[in-house]
């Protein structure tokens, strides 16, 4: 082996990975453009509206309430070493709006919906689903992609809203039960710190995520490999594509929305 | 009228396709023959285009199949998959109107609904398995769904990429004189992969035999019996010993 061969690899690898952004790039463009172009499949974005928001609820909403509780102990405690124990209401709701309750949806929904839909994606692909799709003259990226990807950006904002809610009632409940607050002070000290922009761009955070979540599982379903082992690292492929780039966005969008 | 010439394909260093060169005539029946893994399956899915050719020409009535308007082309067939490849979050009836339900051939529910009962007696299904789901259906049932699928708008060009595997003697005897009977009746175009030396005479007006990535020998098939050739021969005597090395 020469002694240029670790930097062969490593250029391999990053011309390896330039060109899995680029597939992924025109893909996401495909899909977007086809979402204005007919035929539309309504009863497919409507299957897929019901499979990524509402059946998704529990689990964004469990996360939410923990999650709520837990940060209003943190900042309680954090609070106590300059006595600012007061702040608690508003750094819960302020917490929970922009980064938490986007950011733990998001990657909930990824763990939930880009693994089932890669799966199942994947699943068509190696039984013959796609190439039978294809000569029933259905383009499969119309017809599988963009229901899903369009009802996971719907979607999801909808469920960081409900969490936002859930995630504030739980540092609620934590605060009036465990933390001795005055539940109406609570409440008032909620609602009058809380702007707008702090809820908004939560959700289009959340947009951003549904559409990234989705994108993966299309993506990497619809390349998955040959039987079931393809299948299998198609799934894991797309939970952590999805997740590491549902971070990288958030970072992403808090730098554009927040710094000025 | 389809016709190939020079055809290949290879999947990284495994060449499956060498050169194919086949004429289908129209309102005729082809019935493929070859080995296991010969690339039959693979030949079906070029002329489609699911599968893109490395080299050579596909024709269909001379007008090259790359070049032609992909929806108008696809309406013009219908495919049996191997595995028979139904979508397993739809029905039944779903699967058979899959065509009729959507885009340009679109029907009203219960029209399309009708078609696809009618079509699924037609393969020897009853109207009782149209709203179950292929999961709850035995491997030759789907196989028979798949069938009725293909058929369900009348295509002029039909592939069955083994129709009758997996189906008991007489139900395979019933989707034989199907075919038959969509070639003669209904003027279409077939070309059937099978195994079945059975289905093979009931079915072909033409066979030919894929061997090595080359069609090795085609003809009529009143000709399979007495042609010379020893793989064909052998593979039609089903013997162990010939030309034809069982290790493949
Ligand atoms: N998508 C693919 N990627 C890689 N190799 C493939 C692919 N499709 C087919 N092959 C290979 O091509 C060869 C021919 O496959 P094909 O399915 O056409 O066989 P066949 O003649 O239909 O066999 P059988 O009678 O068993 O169905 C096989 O060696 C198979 O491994
Ligand atoms: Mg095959």
């Amino acid at each position: 082996m020469s002694a240029a061969a670790p930097i062969a690899a490593l250029g391999r690898a990053t011309l390896g990975m330039l060109a899995a952004v680029g597939r992924i790039a025109l893909f996401a463009g495909a899909v977007v453009s086809h979402i204005f172009r007919p035929p539309f499949y309504p009863r497919e974005l409507l299957t897929a509206l019901i499979q990524i928001g509402w059946l998704s609820l529990p689990v964004v909403g469990l996360t939410a309430i923990f999650t709520g509780g837990a940060l209003a102990l943190q900042i309680y405690a954090g609070g106590a070493r300059f006595s600012a124990e007061a702040v608690v209401p508003s750094i819960v709701a302020i917490g929970m709006t922009r980064e938490l309750g986007p950011v733990l949806g998001g990657l909930m929904v990824a763990a939930r919906v880009a693994s089932s839909i890669a799966a199942e994606i994947g699943t068509m692909k190696v039984t013959e689903q796609i190439d039978a799709l294809v000569t029933l003259s259905t383009n499969p990226l119309k017809y599988l992609a963009v229901p899903r990807v369009l009802a996971a950006t719907l979607a999801v904002p909808i469920l960081v809203a409900v969490g936002d809610s859930i995630g504030i009632a739980g540092g609620w409940l934590v605060g009036v039960n465990r933390l001795d607050f005055n539940s109406a002070t609570y409440i008032k000290n909620t609602i009058d710190f809380l702007e707008v922009w702090d809820v908004g761009s939560g959700l289009v955070k959340g947009a951003a995520f549904g559409f990234i979540v989705a994108l993966m599982g299309c993506y990497h379903g619809m390349n998955s490999g040959r039987g079931a082992q393809g299948v299998g690292r198609a799934t894991k492929s797309a939970v952590v594509a999805a997740s590491v780039l549902i971070l990288a966005a958030n970072y992403l969008l808090t730098e554009v929305f927040f710094t000025s | 009228m389809i016709e190939l010439s020079g055809v290949t394909k290879s999947f990284g260093p495994n060449q499956v396709l060498r050169g194919i060169d086949l004429r289908v005539e129209s309102n005729s029946s082809m019935v493929i023959i070859g080995g296991s893994g010969t690339g039959k399956s693979v030949l079906l899915k070029c002329i489609l285009g699911l599968v893109h050719p490395d080299k050579g020409q596909i024709l269909l009535n001379d007008e090259d199949v790359t070049r032609a308007e992909r929806d108008a082309f696809l309406a013009r067939f219908g495919m049996l998959f191997q595995g028979a490849a139904l979508f397993d979050s739809l029905h039944v009836w779903e699967n058979v109107a899959f065509r009729l339900l959507r885009g340009a051939q679109k029907r009203p529910k219960a029209e399309a609904r009708e078609i696809a009962i009618e079509k699924l007696r037609r393969v020897g299904l009853g109207p009782q398995v149209a709203d179950l789901y292929p999961a709850e259906l035995s491997g030759g049932m789907q196989k028979r769904v798949g069938l009725a699928r293909a058929i369900a708008v009348d295509p002029e060009i039909i592939f069955f990429d083994e129709p009758t595997t997996g189906l008991d003697p007489i139900m395979a005897g019933v989707i034989n004189d199907l075919i038959r009977e969509i070639v003669t009746e209904m003027g279409a175009t077939a070309m059937t992969i099978t195994h079945d030396m059975t289905s093979v005479r009931a079915i072909a007006d033409n066979v030919a035999m894929l061997h090595r990535g080359k069609i090795r020998w085609t003809g009529p098939v009143s000709e399979l019996d007495t042609t010379p050739d020893p793989y064909v021969q052998q593979f039609i005597h089903g013997r162990a010993e010939g030309p034809i090395e069982a290790l493949r």
